[in-house]
């Protein structure tokens, strides 16, 4: 008797949701990362046809590659794919976007094209695999780079780093998260709640690159990461399918309802920490900053506010297959202007 | 005899020949002080009275207080280039009315502010004196008011002196202010008190005189950058995104105006357009790129600089094949100095956009009709070629008022290319992103979300199944077809106009505004000298055959351009024959302001061994220089 095959809820198997073989190094965080993503959209049964990934330049761009290999993916310039994802959207906002990049790709070439996406709040999910050096070149540092941290070559970091996460929040964005590659369990459902938001994610994950920041005096190795998260919540994602009763204490855990009806359940470890709140998300970060450790969760959620299509007021159907009657107007428009004009 | 005939007049000296429709005025005011309105509504006048009329507006990059100039043309002939001469002078700016005086040609006329007391300056002028300020304390009560409304006072005046019909000029006023009641009253009593105050206190002494006629009966006025947005609505464009820059702003801007009125849903209320002001160059293309990719008609404007970040993306657009629709409103160089004057100059640049083999299709319109034809046909052409289309427009195209006849209403539906569907899927059986199953270079795409098979979109290393390759065979292959899908486009561009005229020795290339010029030149080395020359005008890069033909069949072939570099030339000499190249000579005009036909006539007559007069440089090139 041949085994029932595995399928999710829209009846695909996990088989669909996987991409072409990985040719990053073996032990990359990046790797774990592209397994959560299969994992998380194979879960929430997405249908790959609707979703498109897209990447800029370096080793986390190519990830894209090895996962959901039946997905269109775009592998745009350095820094600039959260334009391109802008404008894959507002062509059809019936689309998923995941958008990946890395440290070097969001917080140096791309810082422009990264923050005026976070003020847009276009409906994207906008992962940066974080390992605070540029691993495709070889190993030199990264704008997310620690004061502090060393090169393998001994050379020491002394400038500011740029805290991803605290921009995103003063940007605008409204699901800002970080993770570690090696939290099997929080990357998952911070992946999954993701896709039950309707705005811009901004998702950190921390995934250090073996063959260049792995050392000692590295603040972005696995050893150093392990022994400095910080989770600020226990996550629990309860989808909008799963019609699961959860208790829960809510003096200890705080609920938030997902734009598609899913709920967020975060069990509190740091004392009233209130991920809604704005100026409670900037001191967490500024405070764990300090300590020289990463807040990792859901650092600020804002659920309800309009993403970027909606302020644009733009109709229900994708723009990119509107009939020519609804795009051309008639006759009688041509006439008035040029009437106008005489 | 008819009334638009030069006429000789007997009169006392000196001895003045009437100028019926065929001379330019220019208005000399300062930045920022609402002389728009009165130019416009000047401009209007002339054309309601049936005489074929352009304008053209030579501003700073400022927002008030330095100098600017606007110039009016009336020919009879249908003229409507730049006229080199300006035969009728507003002098309303302190700071360059003397040097205007100054270097107008003998016999031309001057209206001026009284306080400046020109009338010292010459003797061979015509002066009349206007004392503003106390006609507009008269006519308007509120101070505020009186900047935006002095300037209507020289539209009074000169309709008396040209003799323009007042009823002609108040409804041009009622068209340029519409529904603005008060503004419209208060503009008339400016206009009544010129006119009056001519009536009262001028003898008409010089000879240029505006006569009806019927020239003008159904043209429009239109600027191109606004011609170019209807071509685009009309086109389906779906999303837009830009970054303002001068002079490409206002085509943006106007689309954004048309849209709202007549791409909203009338069921929803919502719009079946995005249009998103992006942060920087780059971005614009970005989105236009990735909303191509995923199916939209998308477009961005923007000038020379905008170009130049645009390039990176160029390329991958060009590797990737996303359609995109680029419009390049051209202007002169970098950063500050002369990004309000016009100019061909990114035409190289832009052919070759990008690092890598890189080359893109470009479509250069003349005209305002041409702005909106070929944005339309830009849209077409970038789905079918799945590639960037420029569209190289320049300041005065864009943003000058012309004349022109009224638009087509488009009579086919849109073009979007090879999509792949189920049933060409069946027939093909095995599809490849990029694989060329018919010979012409181009492959069937796939658009996220048709259901159809995905692909994984890259720049150049990919193969005909869009896997990543770094196969040095893989790679030629692929670019190799793009080269053919470059040369299956030479078919499918705009073909160039050519006006062959029998027996002539020499030929004229030009393209963009320099047709304006050309077909004046063209008049006046007939009329002057009898040397014909024939003509044809570049609509496309690639080249289409035509030229190669027209090249052939003459011993000289002058190109005409507004550039320092003869760049259509060289772009040209890359793929002729030695035997042709040796053909070609230049004309270039590259000081910032639209091409004349003077200039053409006179370098070509220069070139052709004919004696040619020394001209003085005109007063508002050699005065353009303002402080900062």
């Amino acid at each position: 008797m041949a085994t029932p095959i595995k399928v999710n809820r829209i009846g695909l198997e996990p088989q669909v949701y996987k991409g072409g073989k990985t040719t990053l190094c073996a032990g990359c965080g990046h790797n774990a990362i592209s397994e959560r993503i299969i994992d998380a959209f194979y879960e929430m049964g997405v249908d790959p046809k609707q979703v498109v990934k897209l990447s800029g330049i370096g080793c986390s761009s190519k990830s894209p590659a090895y996962f959901l290999g039946s997905s269109h993916g775009f592998n745009a310039v350095h820094g600039r794919m959260p334009s391109v994802g802008t404008g894959a959207m507002l062509a059809n906002q019936k689309l998923i976007a995941i958008g990946v990049s890395g440290d070097g790709d969001t917080g140096a070439i791309g810082i422009g094209q990264f923050v005026h996406l976070m003020r847009r709040n276009l409906p994207i999910i906008y992962i940066i695999e974080d390992n605070g050096c540029y691993g495709l070149t070889k190993g030199q540092f990264s704008p997310t780079a620690d004061l502090g941290s060393k090169l393998k070559n001994g050379v020491v970091n002394d400038l500011q780093p740029i805290d991803t996460c605290a921009l995103a929040i003063q940007l605008g964005a409204t699901f800002v998260a970080r993770s570690f590659s090696g939290d099997k369990k929080q990357l998952l459902s911070l992946l999954k709640a993701s896709l039950s938001h309707r705005g811009t994610v901004m998702l950190d994950v921390i995934s250090p690159c073996v063959t260049f920041n792995d050392h000692e005096g590295s603040t972005k190795s696995y050893a150093y990461v392990k022994e400095h998260d910080d989770p600020l919540e226990e996550v629990s994602f309860v989808p909008f399918f799963e019609d699961i009763s959860v208790d829960y204490d809510p003096g200890t855990t705080q609920e938030v309802k997902m734009h598609d009806g899913s709920r967020l359940l975060l069990k509190k470890l740091e004392e009233s920490y209130d991920p809604t709140d704005k100026l409670a998300a900037m001191r967490v970060l500024h405070e764990t900053a300090r300590r020289g450790e990463f807040a990792t969760g859901i650092i600020y959620i804002e659920p309800d506010r309009d993403d970027f299509l909606r302020q644009l007021n733009v109709v229900d159907e994708p723009l990119a297959t509107l009939p020519l009657e609804r795009t051309r107007p008639g006759k009688a428009a041509l006439d008035e202007i040029m009437e106008s004009l005489r | 005899m008819s009334p638009t005939d030069v006429v000789s007049q007997e009169q006392t000296t000196p001895a003045r020949t009437k100028v019926v429709n065929d001379f330019s005025i220019q208005v000399a005011t300062v930045n920022g002080s609402g002389s728009q309105t009165a130019n416009l509504v000047l401009l209007r006048s002339i054309l309601l009275m049936g005489i074929p009329v352009s304008g053209k507006n030579m501003f700073p990059s400022n927002i008030a207080g330095l100098p600017t100039w606007y110039t009016i043309r009336a020919s009879k002939r249908g003229y409507i280039g730049r006229k080199k001469e300006v035969d009728f002078l507003v002098a309303m700016n302190p700071e360059t009315a003397k040097e205007d005086t100054l270097t107008l040609d003998a016999g031309a006329a001057v209206v001026y502010d009284e306080n400046l007391k020109l009338n010292a300056l010459r003797s061979d002028l015509t002066f009349y004196p206007v004392p503003f300020d106390k006609l507009v304390t008269a006519v308007c009560p509120d101070a505020k008011l009186r900047r935006l409304v002095r300037n209507m006072i020289y539209d009074g005046v000169l309709a008396k002196l040209l003799g323009i019909d007042m009823a002609v000029m108040e409804q041009a006023l009622t068209k340029q202010l519409g529904k603005k009641a008060k503004a419209v009253t208060l503009n008339q009593g400016a206009l009544k008190a010129g006119w009056d105050y001519a009536e009262a206190n001028f003898t008409k002494q010089d000879p240029f005189h505006i006569e009806r006629m019927n020239e003008t009966a159904g043209k429009i006025l239109i600027e191109g950058n606004s011609a170019a947005a209807i071509g685009c609505m009309m086109a389906g464009v779906t999303v837009v995104a830009w970054y303002p820059i001068t002079p490409s702003s206002s085509l943006c801007e106007s689309l954004i105006g048309y849209m709202r009125k007549y791409r909203i849903d009338k069921e929803t209320g919502k719009a079946t357009f995005a249009i998103v002001q992006a942060e920087d160059e780059i971005a614009s293309l970005g989105m236009v790129i990735g909303a191509g990719w995923a199916g939209a008609r998308a477009m961005t404007a923007t000038a020379g600089p905008g170009i130049s970040l645009m390039s990176e993306f160029a390329g991958l657009a060009y590797y990737a094949e996303t359609p995109a629709v680029i419009f390049d409103v051209q202007r002169v160089g970098p950063s500050t100095g002369l990004p309000t004057r016009t100019a061909q100059g990114d035409l190289l640049s832009t052919a070759f956009l990008s690092h890598g083999d890189t080359k893109h299709i470009l479509l250069i319109p003349s005209s305002v009709e041409e702005c909106y034809e070929l944005a339309m046909q830009a849209f077409d052409l970038s789905e079918r070629f799945q590639t960037p289309i420029f569209v190289m427009m320049d300041l005065d195209l864009g943003m000058n008022n012309w004349m022109s006849n009224g638009f087509e209403y488009p009579s086919k539906p849109i073009d979007r290319g090879k999509l792949l569907t189920t049933e060409i899927l069946k027939k093909l059986g095995d599809w490849g992103r990029y694989k060329d199953v018919d010979g012409d270079g181009i492959a069937y795409r796939t658009i996220p979300g048709d259901g159809m098979p995905a692909f994984f979109t890259r720049g150049s290393g990919h193969n005909p199944k869009a896997q990543y390759s770094e196969r040095p065979d893989d790679y030629v292959v692929n670019v190799d077809r793009l080269n053919r899908k470059f040369e299956t486009a030479r078919q499918h561009v705009p073909g160039s106009i050519v006006e062959n005229v029998k027996d002539a020795k020499i030929g004229i290339i030009g393209y963009g505004t320099s047709h304006w010029a050309i077909i004046e030149c063209r008049d006046q080395l007939r009329e002057e000298t009898s040397v014909s020359a024939s003509y044809l005008r570049v609509r496309a890069y690639p080249f289409t055959e035509d030229l190669v033909k027209f090249i052939d069949t003459h011993e000289r072939v002058y190109v005409v351009e507004q550039n320092r570099d003869a760049q259509l030339a060289m772009l040209m000499r890359l793929e002729l024959s030695p035997e042709r190249c040796a053909k070609l000579r230049s004309v270039l005009h590259y000081n910032g302001l639209p091409i004349d036909a003077r200039s053409v006539s006179d370098d070509i007559l220069a070139q052709e061994g004919f004696e040619v007069a020394k001209r003085v440089t005109h007063a508002s090139a050699s005065s353009m220089t303002g402080g900062e």
